[in-house]
């Protein structure tokens, strides 16, 4: 009885010796060689590859942002998103998914009155919005709600509201749209997409230079 | 080109460069594991733990070293987290809970990395780095030594002996885990996920005004977690959020992370028993389920059914644009026939028999191709029932690999697969019985029973995704999940391991015109129906209640 206890307990003494190597190894070691290399060679993707427009900083190019006013484009909707519950000293964005089912009323209700909204929003004299050409990811919440970019389609929808609203011809949107339109990686890999803030800020700088 | 075409090619470009590196990487483990030489930090590392790496070990020596070794990392990660409020580096974050420290604890010491927290508020970066990311190392090797135990059962002959398991621990995190994680993470960085420790920071918005957003080490543990078949997220939002998985290029990445370890280990263990062939067997049945998986997965996101994702067009509730429904499908399948359950999409949100895919890779026991190392020992198991099966038919004592498969050995395999089924129902059972875990349920109906259903079943298979909408942090889940982590992990283990024990013990049958060739694509085909069978007898009627009542309505 007495060898066994004995024996448990150098079991276990090895048990956390062999953590704590292990964690300082893998828990600082690795953790900080990772970083120092990632600094050195890549100080700006490192950094959350932050933006900047006008002198300051306006965001991250890979991180959606919501409450663009209409003379803008628009992201996808973020329903999922949240705000943190516990450490309030801090105002932190939680990203998510809605989680709603395929079935779900709430989701159905959600996706209705996205799409009833698009079209209310983006038909312009000259320019009606069928509900039939409004892409999926117009009317959907992505899974990190922080989704920097839309479908093409959903860009060219805009583009008649945009321009309408910014006193630019639709040629010019039409244009900005597509030099910010991204195609699949190697011609396969993703979807297409447009990053919207980086659409947006340089429709911004269109808009100044009229 | 089509979003189905270009789905279509990525998965062939993602089994290229995976059969690309299929013979070096298993051949490389297999020197790893079979080498006679320790490098110098090795022999120091051994050292300061106090052990013997060339002290051979028996099934039971083995199972204690396993055990208590998980055992300190469960206390040391619950304490950590108990401790964060005066720890420096935390960011001020507060101790987390004794109940949620337990949950998060369990799950990823037992390599579930089931969340019932949200990383953005919760975990500060000595937690995340010295606690979280340790155990993605750590967990990851104690599954690929148990599974090389087991193939050294398999390969050895009139001995009790199984190896050493600080040695193959040690080996394992520094020799395989370590590189593969320090070249992903580099990579991953270089395609724009971050890799600071500047904590919590104002950053301006083009709307005006400031969000306060995490910094963390995020590339260093994405690479580990899901190499390390993982899956535990650095946020919330998993490998979905830009920060984990920016690109289309790097989710493709990830997923290859996630399979090259489960599939090279066939090739290991073909090297060490001593017939690649048999690896190939193996590899096969893997591929064509999880292949078979995929396909469906595909075609029922692209077909959207469902009333919400109709009027939306298509099933993009819960995907990111830059994924698209391929690479978010491809995604999904991979995470749930591994025990990673990393998401870069919300399963809750697929259609139904989206969702039901999901959960039937999880019940198939994740072998398919599996965690890193529990899946090869899931596998072996399956091989084991399906020769005995083949036997039963013959009237032939079974035999694989040289080893009869006698009533110890029937026992042992049976036990195994008895475990997890019986934890996902009684669990499932019990949270449907109460008043009160019911109330955790996001959404109404079959889709409720589902998230519930979903939760013990990845807790129980060490999966560690979700139907999200589940409230899991109530003591009820935060307690029981945490156990069907416990049990789910470690009973496995220790049939795998006394299985091992007697499979070494034997002497080898020698081959003759009556053995059934288990390297032959018959053997494949048995083992692949004798898995989707035994599976498909056991869940079928709780499977039928969630996601099929929901797919078909």
């Amino acid at each position: 009885m007495n060898n066994s206890v004995t024996n448990t307990a150098r079991l276990l003494g090895a048990s956390l010796r062999a953590l704590l190597v292990l964690t300082v190894l893998t828990g600082v070691i690795y953790p900080l060689a990772v970083t120092g290399v990632a600094q050195a060679l890549f100080t700006n993707k490192a950094n959350g590859s932050e933006i900047k427009a006008d002198g300051r900083v306006v965001g991250s190019s890979l991180i959606g942002q919501q409450g663009y006013g209409l003379k803008y484009f628009q992201p996808r909707p973020a329903n999922g998103l949240g705000v943190n519950s516990v450490n309030t000293q801090y105002k932190l964005v939680l990203s998510g998914a809605t989680n709603l089912s395929a079935d779900s009323k709430v989701l159905l209700k959600q996706v209705e009155d996205a799409k009833a909204k698009v079209v209310k929003d983006n038909s312009v004299p000259g320019y009606a919005v069928k509900p039939s050409d409004i892409p999926a990811d117009a009317v959907t919440s992505s899974g990190s709600g922080l989704d920097p970019a839309i479908s093409p389609q959903y860009a060219g929808l805009q583009v008649h509201r945009v321009a309408a609203r910014n006193g630019l011809s639709v040629a010019a949107v039409e244009k900005l749209v597509k030099d910010h339109t991204e195609g699949r990686t190697l011609g396969f890999i993703g979807e297409p997409q447009v990053n919207v803030l980086e659409l947006n800020i340089a429709l911004k700088d269109l808009v100044a230079e009229q | 080109m089509g979003p189905v075409l270009a789905g279509v090619l990525q998965l062939l470009a993602l089994i290229g460069a995976l059969a690309l590196v299929y013979v070096p990487v298993g051949g490389y483990m297999a020197r790893v594991y079979s080498s006679d030489r320790h490098l110098r930090v090795e022999k120091w590392i051994y050292k300061a733990i106090g052990a013997n790496p060339d002290a051979e070990m028996t099934w039971p020596a083995y199972l204690r070293g396993v055990l208590a070794f998980s055992a300190v990392g469960v206390l040391f990660l619950y304490l950590l987290q108990r401790l964060q409020g005066i720890l420096p580096g935390s960011l001020g974050f507060s101790s987390v809970d004794p109940a949620q420290s337990f949950n998060t604890a369990v799950s990823f010491v037992t390599n579930t990395n089931w969340q019932s927290y949200y990383g953005e508020q919760t975990m500060g970066h000595v937690v995340q780095t010295a606690g979280l990311a340790v155990q993605n190392f750590v967990s990851a090797a104690v599954g690929m030594a148990v599974a090389v135990a087991l193939v050294r059962g398999f390969a050895r002959s009139r001995t009790g002996e199984l190896g050493n398991f600080w040695s193959d621990l040690v080996r394992g995190t520094l020799r395989i885990l370590v590189p593969g994680a320090v070249v992903a993470a580099v990579i991953l960085v270089a395609c724009g996920a971050i890799q600071n420790f500047s904590g919590i920071h104002e950053v301006g918005q083009f709307v005006g005004g400031s969000q306060q957003w995490n910094g963390g080490a995020v590339a260093s543990q994405e690479a580990i977690k899901e190499l390390g078949t993982n899956g535990g997220g650095y946020f919330n939002a998993n490998s979905a959020h830009p920060f984990e998985n920016p690109t289309p290029f790097t989710n493709l990445f990830e997923i290859f992370l996630i399979l090259v370890i489960p599939f090279s280990l066939t090739r290991t263990f073909g090297l060490m028993v001593g017939s690649v062939k048999q690896g190939y067997a193996i590899l096969a049945t893997m591929f064509t389920i999880w292949l078979g998986f995929v396909a469906l997965m595909m075609w029922t996101e692209f077909a959207h059914r469902g009333p919400a994702l109709q009027a939306a067009g298509g099933a993009m509730e819960g995907k990111e644009v830059r994924f698209g429904i391929g690479g978010s499908s491809i995604f999904a399948v991979s995470t749930t026939l591994t025990s990673t359950g990393a998401v870069d999409s919300f399963h809750s949100s697929f259609t139904g028999l989206g969702g039901g895919i999901t959960m039937l890779g999880m019940m198939l026991g994740e072998i398919a191709p599996g965690g890193t190392g529990s899946g090869l020992y899931g596998m072996l198991i399956m091989a084991v029932i399906a020769v005995f099966i083949a036997g039963l038919m013959v009237g032939r004592t079974p035999e694989y690999l040289g080893k009869k498969i006698g009533a110890r050995e029937m026992k042992l395999a049976a036990a195994y697969i008895l475990v997890t089924p019986a934890l996902v129902l009684v669990f499932s059972a019990a949270s449907m019985a109460l008043p009160t875990p019911p109330h955790s349920m996001l959404n109404p109906g079959a889709h409720g029973f589902s998230e519930v259903l979903y939760a013990f079943t990845s807790a129980s298979n060490n999966n560690g995704s979700a139907f999200a909408g589940l409230n899991a942090n109530t003591d009820w889940y935060n307690t029981m999940t945490g156990l069907a982590m416990l049990f789910g992990r470690f009973l496995p283990m220790v049939f795998v391991l006394a299985l091992a024990g007697s499979l070494a013990g034997q002497k080898p049958v020698p081959v003759t015109a009556g053995t059934l060739r288990t390297e032959k694509p018959l053997f494949t085909g048995l083992l692949v129906g004798a898995i989707l069978i035994i599976t498909g007898l056991t869940y079928f009627p709780a499977l039928a209640l969630g996601p099929l009542a929901e797919g078909l309505a």
